[in-house]
């Protein structure tokens, strides 16, 4: 269970990105934040930005075309 | 993170309601991704700094825009771009488009661009030449000229032209 959940489902880029990014500061050190979202350019772009953030993708879904992502909160 | 912090910086030349998108959503991002950003504001895109934006689609300067339209993209013949009316059609449709697709207004990228302690920067000449008042203009901007921008390009990793 992440301990937060934010849902960007019908957000078009780069709003998902941007509101996880709000997210994130509620989430505290070593948590997770949950996104659910329905933009398929949102994979690649979670990958980039965590890659860039150092925060960490701890795992990715598609079900039923809802693309679930979780990211841990490792970085400052 | 990276090792080392890397910046941002953006020109923003252009005001009509579809140009006024890369350069806020590169913005924001570019922010959301940890990066210091500075936006300078010249010519036509220094309307985007104003406290009421209204902006247009301008078709004449997009002449190769299609729209969907019935399952199909249609596009609008160069010569009827200069039409009146046409332009405010387009913008009709455009907004359409941008609420059903759930993307952001320009108005929202913005607040989020100033939320996000992005720098923003006037032009000085560009409100001289077209005798634009700082009071019309959002708070928290700051006024500056082509040195400004240049000395923020040298330090900055990405700079783009928009």
């Amino acid at each position: 269970m992440a301990d937060h959940t934010l849902d960007a489902k019908g957000l078009n880029c780069p709003l998902p990105i941007l509101k996880a990014r709000k997210a994130l500061r509620e989430v505290p050190a070593g948590g997770t934040l949950e996104i659910l979202a329905t933009d398929p350019g949102a994979v690649a772009d979670f990958e980039a930005f965590c890659r860039q953030t150092g925060n960490e993708l701890v795992e990715h879904s598609l079900d039923d075309k809802i693309y679930r992502f979780l990211i841990k909160h490792t970085a400052s | 993170m990276s090792s080392e912090q890397k910046s941002m910086s953006i020109i923003v030349t252009k005001g009509s309601l579809d140009w006024a998108y890369p350069p806020f959503i590169l913005a924001t991002t570019a922010a959301a991704m940890g990066l210091p950003v500075t936006m300078f504001f010249t010519f036509y895109g220094l309307p985007l700094l104003f406290k009421k934006l209204d902006l247009q689609v301008t078709a004449a300067g997009n002449t190769a825009m299609k729209m969907p339209m019935m399952g199909m993209h249609m596009a609008l013949p160069n010569l009827m771009t200069a039409i009146p009316g046409v332009d405010a059609a387009c913008s009709v449709m455009m907004k359409n488009l941008i609420k059903k697709k759930g993307v952001a207004s320009i108005e929202d990228l913005r607040e989020m661009a100033v939320e996000a302690e992005v720098r923003m920067i006037a032009c000085q000449m560009t409100l001289d030449l077209f005798e634009y008042s700082k009071d019309d203009m959002i708070d928290g901007i700051e006024i500056g000229g082509a040195a400004t921008y240049i000395e923020c390009a040298t330090q900055a990793d990405i700079n783009l032209f928009i």
